[in-house]
């Protein structure tokens, strides 16, 4: 089923930068979509214009069969939750409680509904214990976890995320990264993952490559993470596992699933066995 | 010229209900000409150990030697320019702290403030332009035109500049794209071979650590509790379980690859020479 559709997206800056030029693409409900390209790329204008931040030049942003347009902004934004790259930049209260409240309170929640809210959505992202603490004292990762509680607390069917864990530190990204899976797995949330982590883009449903403003290859990781040369050129990386299998090629070795290290260490122990 | 900490504990906030102990006796040289990785969990201890080495935080004990001085807790040091000039430190996000009119502006107020002729000082700044990868052309540029990693290039460059003798960088590749970060670990290595400086690295990227670094250390609640060369420590399975340290995905996979029975020697560091070994056990022959 589709969620969001995009179709012939352009983003003109200063009427002459084309940031964004002739995008279209689609998102199913419920997938995990990753889109990458280097700094400068497009990527992260493409979140703004899904939630309205910045106005589009031209084309379509279509979710749940509702265009994006002045009259509908609000009800999209309703739909559409995201989290940012830099986790001072987005904390606003004063507690870990004020900052989940925050949205709730610009929507109106009644007051007697908003403790539960905020203790269910703390608890969902393994924050009920921090509900006083400052932002201060807080670790990136947790800071990015309160970041999601918040989003969450505004029930959005998409969870945009735009490059979260590129600031954190290895603890931090496989905090936030496992409570992503887990939201994606436990909500059948629909994700749309910015990013430039090639590690994090393997276990993706579908992944759009970018480059000036344009998709230069789709496709399941599988397909699209093989095309060292062209990812290279475009100033991404490959993989781990994908050089590997690249180097192991070249002395005639040939691995089946070259994105997965454990099935990798599996077929060559076999390859060695029967040899 | 040595850089030793000396029995080095630091205080935040001493003497007030919020004081706490980031630096708990701290011993370590730290080897001159060479790049060393400091590493460690978040709140370890690291940007604290590394604000020392130019004196921005002085010891609450102990003592920090670097070059030609030595920093003693409890004395006020005196003349701290020329340290400041041979130590140059890279904070994490320095593209926050541009502020200028133009790039050029920026980058020379460092040799400036260090007394360099205004001449000398734009000829180096320039030099320092050109080494971080960025032509002439921008030197009049706002910095506020750039990208983000641009705009760190400049930071950096603001640094060279000064011509340092010691650079520390504090996470210089966070938030970079992986081609990003590459070109800039390499910028640290043109450096250290080609400028001879001695190099510090705060970073959480192991592999990074692999293939960038000489030396390493660990920083564990404000105490050093190791120092080793970079391929002895990344052999030391045990060690890095107990340092709860993921390892390098090379060194990862031939780990497992042995564990199940393949027999790899134990000095593997590289994609190339691992794929070779191991075709050599599948094919049986080179």
């Amino acid at each position: 089923m589709k969620h969001l559709e995009i179709k012939n997206l352009r983003f003109t800056y200063d009427q002459q930068t084309d940031v964004v030029k002739n995008v279209s693409f689609l998102v199913k409900k419920g997938s995990y979509t990753s889109i990458i390209g280097h700094n400068g790329s497009g990527k992260s204008t493409i979140a703004k214009l899904i939630i309205g931040l910045l106005e589009k030049s031209d084309g379509e942003i279509i979710i749940d069969g509702i265009p994006l347009n002045e009259d509908t902004v609000n009800q999209i934004r309703g739909k559409v939750g995201i989290v940012f790259q830099n986790p001072d930049n987005q904390f606003i209260g004063s507690t870990v409680r004020d900052d989940i409240a925050f949205g709730l309170e610009n929507h109106q929640v009644p007051q007697k509904d908003m403790d539960d809210i905020i203790t269910h959505f703390a608890k969902e992202v393994g924050m009920s214990e921090y509900l006083e603490n400052e932002p201060t004292r807080l670790s990136g990762g947790q800071k990015q976890r309160v970041a999601i509680a918040g989003v969450l607390a505004m029930k959005p069917d998409i969870l945009i995320l735009d490059e979260a864990t590129s600031m954190l530190d290895p603890k931090g990204k496989e905090e936030v990264n496992s409570l992503v899976d887990e939201i994606h797995r436990e909500h059948n949330m629909t994700i749309i993952s910015i990013t430039h982590d090639i590690e994090e883009v393997v276990k993706s449903d579908y992944v759009f490559v970018m480059n000036e403003g344009e998709f230069v290859m789709q496709g399941e990781p599988k397909d699209v993470l093989l095309h060292a040369k062209t990812l290279i050129d475009i100033d991404l990386d490959v993989p781990f596992t994908v050089k590997m299998a690249l180097a192991l090629k070249k002395h005639g070795v040939i691995i089946d699933e070259p994105m997965n290290m454990k099935r990798m260490v599996e077929q060559l122990c076999q390859l060695r066995l029967s040899k | 010229m040595p850089i030793a900490f000396k029995q080095v504990s630091y205080e935040y906030s001493p003497g007030t209900p919020f004081a706490y102990g980031a630096l708990n006796g701290v011993d370590v040289e730290i080897t001159e000409g060479k790049v060393t990785a400091i590493i460690g969990a978040t709140g370890s201890g690291k940007s604290t150990l590394i604000q020392h080495l130019n004196a921005l935080l002085l010891p609450s004990k102990g003592e920090v030697e670097v070059l030609d001085r030595t920093i003693v807790a409890g004395v006020k040091p005196k003349q701290l320019k020329s340290l400041r000039q041979n130590v140059g430190l890279v904070f994490q996000f320095p593209e926050y702290q541009l502020f200028e009119e133009t790039i050029l502006k920026d980058i020379i107020f460092g040799p400036i403030n260090f007394g360099v002729e205004p001449q000398e000082a734009e000829l180096r700044s320039l030099h320092a332009l050109n080494v971080v990868g960025l032509d002439e052309s921008y030197a009049e540029k706002s910095p506020l035109d750039l990208s983000g990693g641009q705009k760190r290039r400049v930071a950096i460059a603001g640094i060279l500049a000064i011509d340092p003798y010691v650079l520390v960088l504090d996470e210089p590749t966070a938030g970079l794209d992986p081609q990003g970060s590459k070109s800039m670990m390499n910028l640290f290595m043109t450096m250290n071979r080609k400028y001879g400086k001695t190099v510090l690295i705060v970073t959480h990227d192991m592999e990074h650590v692999l293939t960038y670094c000489d030396e390493v250390i660990v920083v564990d609640k404000g105490k050093v509790i190791l120092k080793s060369d970079v391929r002895s420590f990344f052999k030391d399975e045990s060690l890095l379980v107990e340092l709860n340290i993921c390892p390098p995905k090379v060194v990862d996979m031939r780990r497992q690859l042995q564990k199940a029975g393949m027999k790899l020697p134990d000095d593997i560091f590289d994609i190339e020479s691992l794929a070779m070994a191991i075709a050599k056990e599948v094919n049986g022959h080179e």
